[in-house]
């Protein structure tokens, strides 16, 4: 590390104001934050600090988000195998899902990234680490059969007009990774959705050839029950892609078709956990937004006329996106309440709408991304009125003395 | 949230400090424009003026030691950085005359103080500024403890000063048609604080900031748009009580020398502006840089190693500086040795030596509910520092600006991820806002 330290040292002058490089700047800055802690010391106000920074909020978002993108690849693997009939080893299974997510992820990074990159430099600031979380979920969102030009070009869109012309991470209003899926819904809604993007048929680099079996229907389980025919929930029963039946602990582990992060819930509830516990993550959204889902569900199945209407809550919280989304992308502090008490009315209402979506849009099986984005909007307007409240409070209290 | 740091004082007292030269560093005194009373080869006693505020010319500042004026320091637009008195081997003071304050008027008490030039003891709300003397304010606030990281002992440092403080309340009861108003702990012993009379007292339990004036205010009488208040510490109060019980201007405090790199912790007794390079030699690390804070780790100031005792600080810490570390991938650091309040690094129950760096850089504000934690009053304050930001004057009014000071904002700025200069934000916000208003 020392040499590297020297080496650092050695470049640094290039970089810096005059230099060669110093269009690079923001570059070399991250780089070398990235390897070492910046010494750079407090120059006024507090002489120390915690050392809790913006990279290690995202590092730890990162990390829990990697049970879901594991289990998620190998779901991958599974489901193509699945779809062309062979039996093959659970490494191999996991190695055809790696292959298949993995240029996703760098798209996503490299595009994302490199407009990052160039803005902090034209605006001189240091790169932020926002998108290090939006580019690993991206990929985690959007079928896996997505193109990777619409990804980078649904990336690129999202960076640009929904955080760099707000002025970059932290004051955006909508979540960049749900605006890239919500491009993609709406500019390539055939590649988006339907019964033909959520399973993997082809080979990747050459892995896993092979021709999909009769029988095969690649439609997501809430997919399935949306269009279904049958009147009543206890005449349909969901099924997996090779018509086999799909019980609760599929769904429960992520053995069903789906995109990439939202199909295991039991991963999700891990990377629940590690968000809770390092308190990165705020355990009001989460539970609000399952507290939301619950009611909504509670209500419709009390006056239920198909069989979506019909369908227990436990469903609506282990299928599609709503776990996923309830844990990773509500929790999103920018473009959340900023206040407590707001959290629970945001949670609360996402799970609503979410479900309101679902049961009453019969085009559109899933709501979690549009309930999202829904309430992002609404946000700072729930803080409005949160803190109107203290300040009519403080307001009363200044007449009161007055008089 | 109280900070585990390494270097908490010893409860020893390890002697007198006094050193050849005093300096008075008017920036201090925040909120006054000073103008100098004295010139260079001026004698001067303990308690004769230095300067007076140019808008208040009745407010004094007293020399704390007798002397000759050797020089005036001053700085970019002539600003008068310090004023620097040799002292006498013996200190001779200024006779103000013993008075029993009750047989005094409010305006006598008040034109005493100014007069002794230790008015600036006192500091109001809102601004957080040294007390306008023509303001009437709604209540005095004084607190009896300190809560900060490594923060001194009340008890310890106003021990035997039972009767200078009760002097010290008495007059500070007459200033005010309200009522004063003492904080004081659960811990709290000393008679002089548990057993005064003339004021309010108030039980305050918790870790920092309760001990921090503003917290106290806030949940005893917050303050409203219009309203001032005065807030001091106690050894403060036993400094007035001083000035009437014995009729002289004494600014010798009792002083904790904390921090990691201090190799014996204890205390000093001192006058404000002793220079304070004696009980740093010799006593604390050698061979890395240093960072020397007169105050504490949160609100101090900077000073050198040669620097002196700042007006209103009783205690000194010194921590490493940092800037000669690299840490190589602190985001992914698992080292026992790195501190955070949050839950993000394993926790546990030792002492840390925590140096100056920032750990991180400038971002803007991510993480939400980060300041409400370590902020305990009725107030948003992720809020109103962006209103503070911004300079929306309604808004810093109706989110609560007139009861907050920039160190209740220290903790924020500690726990911040993105780094944020608060403190500074605060300031700067509440010396325009005072522009604007006055």
């Amino acid at each position: 590390m020392k040499a590297l330290r020297k080496y650092l040292d050695k470049i640094k002058p290039n970089f810096e104001e005059g230099g060669k490089l110093h269009w690079l700047y923001s570059t070399y800055d991250a780089f070398e934050t990235f390897l070492f802690v910046p010494n750079t010391t407090s120059k006024s106000g507090v002489h120390i600090h915690d050392a809790r920074d913006s990279k290690r909020t995202m590092i730890i978002v990162i990390l829990a988000l990697v049970p879901a993108l594991l289990i998620g690849m190998y779901n991958v693997g599974l489901q193509h195998y699945l779809a062309i009939g062979h039996d093959v080893t659970l490494l191999t299974k996991f190695f055809y899902g790696f292959l298949a997510v993995l240029p996703q992820i760098v798209v996503s990074y490299v595009v994302g990234l490199g407009i990052e990159f160039a803005m902090a430099q034209m605006k001189k600031e240091e790169v932020a680490e926002g998108f290090l979380v939006s580019g690993m979920l991206i990929p985690m969102i959007v079928p896996v059969d997505t193109p990777l030009w619409m990804i980078a070009v649904a990336t690129a869109f999202a960076v640009i007009f929904a955080k760099e012309v707000f002025g970059g991470t932290g004051y955006n209003i909508f979540n960049v990774a749900l605006i890239t899926r919500a491009f993609l819904f709406f500019s390539y809604p055939s590649k988006m959705s339907g019964d033909q993007v959520w399973v993997r048929t082809a080979d990747t680099f050459g892995v896993g050839k092979g021709t999909v079996i009769d029988g095969f229907s690649g439609a997501t389980p809430l997919g399935q029950i949306a269009t279904t025919e049958a009147g009543g929930f206890s005449d349909f029963a969901f099924q997996g892609i090779t018509g086999q039946p799909l019980s609760i602990s599929d769904m429960f582990f992520g053995f069903i078709p789906g995109s990439v992060g939202e199909v295991s819930t039991i991963a999700i509830l891990l990377g629940a956990v590690i968000l809770i516990a390092t308190g990165v993550g705020s355990w009001k959204t989460m539970l609000s937004v399952f507290i939301g889902g619950l009611v909504a569900v509670l209500l419709v199945n009390s006056f239920a006329q198909n069989a979506i209407m019909e369908m227990p809550v436990y469903y609506h919280f282990l299928l599609g996106g709503f776990a996923f989304g309830a844990v990773f992308m509500a929790t999103d502090p920018v473009t959340s309440t900023r206040t407590e008490k707001g959290k629970w009315i945001y949670g609360f209402l996402i799970g609503l709408i979410a479900v309101a979506i679902r049961v009453f849009n019969p085009g559109y099986p899933e709501g979690m991304m549009l309930a999202i984005l829904f309430m992002n909007a609404f946000a700072p307007l729930i803080d409005f009125y949160v803190i109107d409240a203290n300040i009519k409070r403080r307001m009363r209290r200044a007449t009161v003395v007055k008089q | 949230m109280q900070i585990p740091l390494l270097g908490d004082a010893e409860e020893i007292l390890r002697g007198s400090v006094t050193s050849e030269y005093v300096r008075i560093c008017p920036e201090d005194f925040h909120g006054i424009t000073p103008k100098l009373a004295v010139k260079i080869d001026d004698t001067v006693k303990a308690g004769t003026p230095l300067f007076f505020d140019k808008n208040y010319p009745g407010m004094f500042f007293a020399s704390p030691v007798s002397g000759v004026v050797t020089n005036i320091e001053r700085g970019v637009k002539r600003r008068i950085l310090y004023i620097e008195v040799k002292a006498d081997s013996t200190n001779l003071y200024e006779e103000y005359g013993k008075k029993r304050v009750d047989s005094l008027s409010s305006e006598e008490v008040k034109k005493s103080i100014l007069d002794a030039g230790i008015w600036f003891l006192i500091k109001q709300r809102p601004y957080d500024v040294v007390a306008v003397p023509t303001k009437e304010p709604r209540d005095i606030f004084v607190t009896g403890f300190d809560t900060a990281p490594l923060a001194p002992s009340a008890d310890f440092i106003l021990n035997g000063l039972d009767a200078d403080l009760q002097t010290g309340f008495d007059a500070l009861a007459k200033l005010t048609a309200g009522k004063v108003y003492l904080s004081i702990s659960p811990k709290t012993t000393n008679k002089g604080l548990c057993e005064a009379t003339n004021v309010v007292i108030t039980e305050f339990d918790g870790p920092h900031p309760t001990g921090n004036v503003g917290v106290q205010i806030n949940h005893i009488k917050p303050v409203n748009r219009g309203e001032t208040v005065w807030t001091l510490t106690a050894p403060d109060v036993a400094i007035i009580g001083r000035l009437f019980n014995q009729g002289v201007v004494d600014l010798t405090r009792t002083v904790a020398l904390t921090g990691s790199e201090v190799k014996q912790t204890g205390y000093y007794r001192m006058v404000i502006g002793t220079q304070l390079n004696s009980i740093f030699e010799g006593n604390i690390t050698e061979g890395i840089s240093l960072r020397y804070i007169s105050g504490n780790p949160l609100t101090g100031r900077k000073i050198d190693a040669n620097g002196v005792l700042r007006a209103y600080d009783t205690q000194v810490t010194v921590i490493p500086e940092g800037d000669d570390v690299h840490e190589a991938f602190g985001w992914a650091s698992l080292s026992p040795k790195r501190y955070s309040a949050g839950c993000t690094y394993p926790s546990s129950n030792k002492k840390y030596r925590l140096d100056a760096r920032l750990l991180g850089g400038p971002r803007a504000i991510i993480v939400s509910n980060e300041y409400d934690k370590v902020f305990p009053m009725d107030i948003f304050p992720e809020q109103l520092i962006k209103s503070i930001i911004a300079f929306n004057i309604d808004k810093m009014e109706q989110l609560g600006i007139y009861e907050v000071a920039p160190e209740d904002f220290a903790l924020c700025e500690f726990v911040d991820t993105s780094k944020l200069e608060l403190q500074r934000i605060v300031r700067t916000g509440l010396d325009l806002l005072r522009k604007e208003m006055e």
